[in-house]
C-alpha cells in the first residue's frame, strides 16, 4: 500500500513538475510578448499617435492638403519618407516649415523655394500653435498606409442589383404561371359543363331553355327620360373635363425638365443645409433669383471632388462623381493639376419658373422686404432630387397669397405712420398685402 | 386631366404675350459674340455704387491690406443684424456660426481644415481682402456680396473673433 502511495505521490510530483515547466515556458513566452508589445508601443510613442494626428490633420491641414491627392498644397501621404528620400530633408526641416514656412523660404532654402513656386506661390499659413509632438502625431497619421477600399460594398451592390433583376424576372414568371393557371381552370370548367350536359342528354333530362327578353339597349333607347338624363350627364362631364383642360393650358405646374448637370437640391439644400441665398445670392437684391455662376460651385467643389453621401440604385456614387466632373469640364478646372485651364463652356440650364412677359415679379421685394420663405412658392426644394415647378404661378394663386399674407410691420420705422393709418381705415390689427394695394392691376401689369 | 409631358413646358394660348421680346435673363442671344445675354461690365467701367479695390491678389498685397486697409463704415453704420445674417448664409456653412471652424459642412466632413478665427492673426483689412479674392481653398465672395455687405461681414467676423479670443 505504502509503496503504491509513494508511487502515486511520485507521479503527482512529476506531473506538477511538468506543469510548472510548462508554466515557465508560458511565462517566458508571455513575458517576451509583453516585452515586444511594450517595445513596439514605445516605438509608436516616439513616432506619434496617428489617431490624434488625424484629428489635428483634419482641423489644421485638410483644407489645403489631401493625403492622396494634390490640392492647394501637395499630397501628404508618406511625406516624411518622400522628403527624406527625394530631397534629404529630415524632420527638423518639417518642424521649421510648419511653424513658419515663409521664414524657411526667406532663408533661401532651395527646396522650400521650389515648392513655393510650384504651387502658384500660395503661402502656407504659419502654425506656431502646433508643438513638435503635434507635428509628430500628424506625421504618424500621414505615414499610415492607404486603407484599401472595401470591395465588399461593390460586390454587395452587384448582388443587390442581381437580386433586384431576379425579383423582376420572378414577377414575370409568377404572372405567366397565374395566366396559365386561370386558363387551365377555365378549360376545366368548360369541360365539366360539357360533360354534365352530355350526361343530362343521355339520361333524357330536358334542360330549361332561356326565355327571350328584349335586349337591354333596346329598352334603354325606348326610355326617353333615361336617355335625356344620360345626355345631360355626358354634357356636364365633358364640360367639366373641357374646362379643366383649357384652364391648365399655359400652367406649367409640375414641369420638371432634365438639366445639363444633375444638380441635386436635396443634397445641397437638404442634406448639407446650405442656405438658398448662398447660391441664389441675387434673390436678396434683384428682380431675378439668379442662376449661380460656376465660381460659386467651385467655392466648395474645389475641395469636394467626389460624393460620399447616401446613394440609391438610380443615383450611385459614380453617377454623382460624373456630374461633378461635368462641372469641372464646364468651368475649366483641371482637378489633377488643381488649376484652371481657361477653357470654359457655358452650362445651358433649362429655365423652369418663367412668368409671362406681361407680369412683373421681383424676388428681392418678396425675399428681403417681405421676408417670404423660398419654400412658400417653390415648395419643398430641399427634398427635390430634380426640381419641378411646385406652384401653378397663375394670377389667382398670386392674388390669393396677397389676400392671406400679413405684412410684417414690426421694425419698419419708415412706414409706421402709413401702417397705422391703414389699420385704422380697415379697422384691423394685421394688415394684409391686399390692403396696401397688393391687388392693384398696375402693381404687376404695366 | 392634362396630357402634358413634365419634361416639356405646357402649351400656351398666345405665345406672343408670354414670350419676352427683350432678352430673357441668362438666355441665349445672338446679339453678343459669346452667344449669351449675360455680359460682364464693359472693360474700364465701374458699375454705379461700386468702387475700385486697389489691392491685387498677391501675398504682398495681402500683407499690405492686412496692415493698412481699414473699414470705411463708421461705427454707427455697422449693423450687426445685417452682418450676422449675411455671415450665416455665406460664411457660417464652413466657418461655423460662431467662427470656430465648425460649420455644417465641416461637421459632415465634406470640407475639412477650417481654422478657428481665434487661431489666425487677422485684421479687418485681411478679412476684407480674403472675402474679395479668396485664399487657398476658399473662393472669392465678391460676386455674392457687394462692397458694403463685405464690410458688414468683415465687422461681424471681427466681433466673432474678439468673442472667441476672450
Amino acid at each position: 500500500m505504502k509503496k503504491s502511495y509513494q508511487k502515486l505521490e511520485d507521479n503527482s510530483i512529476n506531473a506538477i513538475k511538468q506543469m510548472t515547466h510548462c508554466n515557465l515556458k508560458f511565462r517566458a513566452l508571455f513575458l517576451s510578448f509583453i516585452l515586444i508589445t511594450f517595445l513596439s508601443a514605445s516605438l509608436f510613442a516616439q513616432e506619434g499617435d496617428a489617431t490624434a494626428g488625424k484629428t489635428l490633420f483634419n482641423a489644421n491641414c485638410a483644407s489645403c492638403h489631401k493625403l492622396d491627392k494634390k490640392a492647394t498644397g501637395p499630397a501628404l501621404r508618406n511625406v516624411e519618407q518622400r522628403l527624406l528620400e527625394e530631397s534629404g530633408l529630415d524632420r527638423d526641416w518639417i518642424y521649421a516649415w510648419i511653424k513658419n514656412s515663409s521664414a524657411v523660404i526667406k532663408s533661401g532654402d532651395a527646396y522650400a523655394n521650389k515648392i513655393y513656386n510650384d504651387y502658384n506661390k500660395s503661402a502656407m499659413t504659419a502654425f506656431p500653435q502646433l508643438s513638435t509632438s503635434d507635428v509628430d502625431n500628424i506625421l504618424a497619421y500621414t505615414a499610415q498606409p492607404k486603407a484599401e477600399k472595401p470591395v465588399a460594398t461593390a460586390t454587395g451592390a452587384v448582388a443587390e442589383n442581381s437580386t433586384g433583376a431576379g425579383s423582376g424576372i420572378s414577377k414575370n414568371v409568377l404572372l405567366a404561371a397565374l395566366v396559365i393557371l386561370f386558363g387551365l381552370l377555365a378549360a376545366g370548367l368548360f369541360m365539366v359543363n360539357k360533360t354534365l350536359r352530355r350526361f343530362a342528354s343521355e339520361k333524357g333530362i330536358q334542360l330549361e331553355e332561356k326565355s327571350k327578353r328584349t335586349p337591354l339597349w333596346q329598352a334603354f333607347v325606348k326610355n326617353q327620360f333615361l336617355l335625356l338624363v344620360t345626355a345631360i350627364f355626358f354634357l356636364l362631364a365633358s364640360g367639366y373635363f373641357a374646362y379643366g383642360y383649357f384652364m391648365q393650358v399655359g400652367v406649367d405646374q409640375g414641369y420638371q425638365p432634365v438639366q445639363p448637370i444633375h444638380f441635386s437640391h436635396k443634397i445641397h439644400a437638404g442634406d448639407n443645409k446650405i442656405d438658398c441665398k448662398y447660391c441664389h445670392s441675387s434673390a436678396r437684391v434683384s428682380k431675378t433669383s439668379g442662376i449661380p455662376s460656376l465660381n460659386v460651385c467651385m467655392n466648395c467643389h474645389k475641395s469636394i471632388y467626389e460624393y460620399n453621401g447616401e446613394t440609391t440604385a438610380e443615383y450611385s456614387k459614380e453617377f454623382y462623381d460624373g456630374e461633378i466632373k461635368k462641372l469641372y469640364e464646364a468651368v475649366g478646372w483641371n482637378d489633377a493639376e488643381q488649376q484652371y485651364t481657361g477653357e470654359t463652356k457655358p452650362v445651358e440650364w433649362v429655365r423652369i419658373h418663367n412668368l409671362p412677359d406681361f407680369a412683373y415679379f421681383n424676388h428681392s421685394q418678396h425675399v428681403s422686404v417681405g421676408g417670404v420663405d423660398c419654400q412658400t412658392c417653390h415648395g419643398p426644394i430641399q427634398e427635390m432630387e430634380i426640381v419641378e415647378q411646385y406652384a401653378p404661378l397663375t394670377m389667382g394663386w398670386c392674388i390669393n397669397c396677397h389676400r392671406e399674407t400679413n405684412v410684417k410691420t414690426e421694425g419698419n420705422a419708415y412706414y409706421t405712420k402709413i401702417h397705422e393709418q391703414l389699420s385704422k381705415k380697415y379697422n384691423v390689427d394685421k394688415l394684409t398685402v391686399a390692403m396696401q394695394g397688393g391687388l392693384e392691376c398696375g402693381k404687376c401689369h404695366y | 386631366m392634362s396630357c402634358k409631358n413634365d419634361n416639356r413646358p405646357n402649351y400656351q394660348y398666345m405665345p406672343n404675350m408670354y414670350e419676352s421680346v427683350g432678352y430673357e435673363t441668362y438666355s441665349k442671344s445672338t446679339a453678343f459674340k459669346n452667344g449669351v445675354e449675360a455680359q460682364l461690365p464693359v472693360e474700364g467701367t465701374i458699375s454705379r455704387g461700386h468702387s475700385l479695390y486697389d489691392y491685387k491678389d498677391t501675398n504682398e498685397d495681402y500683407e499690405l491690406a492686412k496692415a493698412e486697409l481699414k473699414s470705411p463704415l463708421a461705427a454707427n453704420e455697422i449693423d450687426e443684424k445685417v452682418g450676422k445674417e449675411l455671415y450665416n448664409i455665406y460664411c457660417g456653412i464652413c466657418h461655423g456660426n460662431r467662427g470656430a471652424g465648425q460649420g455644417t459642412l465641416v461637421k459632415r466632413e465634406k470640407i475639412l481644415g477650417i481654422p478657428n478665427y481665434a487661431d489666425r492673426d487677422i485684421t479687418e483689412g485681411s478679412i476684407y481682402h480674403v472675402i474679395y479674392y479668396g485664399k487657398n481653398t476658399m473662393g472669392s465672395y465678391a460676386g455674392q456680396l457687394n462692397e458694403e455687405e463685405r464690410w458688414q461681414v468683415t465687422a461681424y467676423v471681427t466681433s466673432l473673433r474678439n468673442a472667441l479670443i476672450k
